[in-house]
């Protein structure tokens, strides 16, 4: 109990931080930068629910990314839909992109499903930059609309946009919180065990794996399309390779399939990437090593290595308990037997 | 009510099964003999759905299950008990039971008392309900693993060389328990290297070698078998 009531604590204080952080922080620049960040651990979320849980390593993902992002602009702009309405179109459109994907991808497994994916992703990116009629090619799409008023809610002040996007996020870890602790995840978490055992307990885990990747896929588009609302100009690289790998590093870095991952690890690389930009393009010289060694040594990242290392704590307070109780048996019973040695004599 | 007709298995160009028939009748202990590599395994892994026949026919009940996907024959009520205590590690003892129940998700009820059911069967496993199946002992994960099985309310149970890696005390223990669950009402097919311990509760045997059935009959039969004795028993 004390460990839940504890951990309750830290989400409020986190909460109290975030809903404070435009207070406290009146530079723009780290306004734009946390908001910004947000869309990517919302983007990261989707990657973790597949990659995190269910053990598949998606490499197409900042192709939905795109994909999301490009079909909010298209709808608003081109269209001339109304933006909640795109919103939620874009958001629909990619699963549906997603699902087939999927529905292709996952009869590959492991290191095969990573490069189909990887190749898909990169179909992605090469029709975004080559279809100039639809998506504007390497020139880019402009004018996409802020986010439409809901009733008295206004979101054109950067302010309120980082409150929209605070509650988008809150929303997704919420949901991923209630999905990992179902039924649902243990089942995406037993597929990540092993497939085999998986089926032998009666999961169909074509159908389980499925839904998890349209799932992640859904989680991702949506990151896409907030991304289009906020930053209102794409260029095809918000698909490339290199966008795959920050979502990735981010992953990595902040703790592959936990929940504190995706938000400990987008957190820490974008702001040290920020910190290091007087580094120019040498920063990667840093990056690169820091990020090996981490694999190395903590796999499972930062939020990873902090739970293994508190369960060994418990472990090994377990044990010392164990230990000392049979210590004290132990003696009991010699003490009594000597007592009666007394007794006897 | 288990067949299993002509069955073949290959891996590539390797027959690791070659031409196996045998039966298992409603309300039996069936045991498959058969020491390291005999493929005691591939035919479990086949019955399960894990494999696919090279030839033969798998029947339950007289239907065909050979060409169904392993989540549909788990819901016909055949159900493996994989060899080697195959668990989810940083699962509780009490999720793991909970994935057991799978193809019953809906039945909440039910799954309560079969939980109920399982600690009863091994009350250590109630103890531990909340500790993580990886830290359990040999024996308590290979419990674990039945009280698992048993939770996807099987008719026929393939219980996978259930004795291995246990100590002689815990083994006995386990048997008895086998014995309880088939007592209960479910077949049982075990996979056994532990001839004498088998033998004892089942009803019926068959000896396994390099892929194939060289002798069968009933547990009295076998026993009686010089050949069996020498090779499996040892006396």
């Amino acid at each position: 109990m004390a460990i839940f009531e504890k951990r309750r604590l830290w989400l409020a204080v986190l909460a109290a931080l975030a809903l404070a952080f435009p207070l406290l922080v009146t530079n723009g620049y780290y306004l734009h930068m946390m908001t910004i960040s947000f869309i990517w651990m919302i983007a990261v979320y989707g990657l973790n629910l597949f990659a995190g849980y269910t053990g598949y390593l998606s490499l197409a993902h900042a192709g939905f990314f795109a994909i999301g992002a490009y079909t909010l602009g298209i709808l608003t702009v081109k269209a001339g839909v109304p933006f909640w309405l795109a919103f939620v179109s874009a958001c629909l459109l990619t699963t549906l992109i997603g699902a087939l994907v999927g529905l292709v991808a996952l009869r590959t497994k492991e290191h095969f499903f990573a490069i189909y994916t990887l190749c898909v992703g990169y179909i992605i990116y090469l029709v975004i930059d080559k279809w100039d009629g639809l998506t504007g090619g390497v020139r880019g799409f402009i004018g996409i609309p802020a986010p439409a008023d809901i009733g008295p809610l206004s979101f054109q002040t950067p302010v309120a946009q980082y409150y929209l996007l605070l509650f988008f996020l809150a929303a997704v870890v919420f949901i991923m919180y209630r999905l990992v602790y179902s039924l649902t995840g243990r089942t995406y978490i037993a597929i990540r065990n092993s497939e085999e055992l998986a089926l032998t307990l009666g999961i169909s885990t074509m159908k389980n794996k499925l839904a998890s990747f349209v799932l992640s896929v859904f989680f991702t588009s949506l990151a896409g399309a907030l991304y289009a609302s906020f930053i209102r100009f794409l260029g095809p690289d918000i698909a490339y390779v290199s966008v795959m790998f920050d979502f990735l590093t981010y992953l990595l870095v902040g703790g592959i399939g936990t929940l504190a991952g995706p938000v400990v690890g987008t957190l820490l690389v974008t702001f040290l990437s920020q910190q290091l930009q007087f580094l120019q393009d040498y920063r990667m010289l840093i990056f690169g090593p820091v990020l090996t060694l981490l694999i190395i040594f903590y796999p499972h990242g930062i939020a990873g290595g902090f739970i293994r290392f508190k369960a060994k704590r418990e472990e090994a307070r377990r044990l010392k308990l164990e230990a000392n109780r049979t210590v004290a048996e132990l003696a009991a019973s010699r003490q009594g037997r000597s007592e009666r040695h007394v007794k006897e004599g | 009510m288990l067949e299993v007709a002509n069955v073949s298995v290959r891996y590539g160009s390797f027959t690791a099964i070659r031409d196996v028939t045998f039966s298992v009748k409603r309300g039996e202990i069936a045991v498959l003999l058969g020491a390291n590599g005999a493929g005691k395994s591939t035919l479990f892994r086949t019955i399960s759905g894990l494999h696919k026949p090279a030839q033969g026919e798998i029947r339950l009940d007289g239907e065909r299950i050979d060409s169904l996907p392993p989540d549909r024959i788990v819901q016909r009520g055949v159900v493996q008990c994989a060899e080697g205590r195959k668990l989810f590690p940083r699962m509780s003892v009490y999720e793991n039971l909970l994935m057991g129940a799978y193809v019953h998700r809906k039945d909440k009820e039910g799954i309560r008392r079969l939980i109920e059911h399982v600690y009863e069967l091994f009350p250590i496993l109630r103890d531990k309900r909340n500790a993580p199946a990886g830290s359990l002992s040999g024996g308590q994960q290979q419990m674990l693993a039945i009280g698992r099985a048993l939770m996807s309310r099987p008719t026929v149970l393939l219980l996978d060389e259930p004795s291995i890696g246990l100590a002689p005390l815990i083994v006995e223990q386990m048997f008895a328990t086998i014995k309880q669950i088939h007592e209960e009402g479910t077949t049982i097919l075990l996979a056994e290297q532990n001839a004498h311990a088998a033998l004892s509760i089942a009803h019926r045997g068959y000896v396994f070698e390099n892929g194939t059935i060289v002798a069968s009959g009933t547990a009295e039969e076998l026993l009686a078998n010089d050949d069996v004795r020498k090779a499996y028993i040892g006396t």
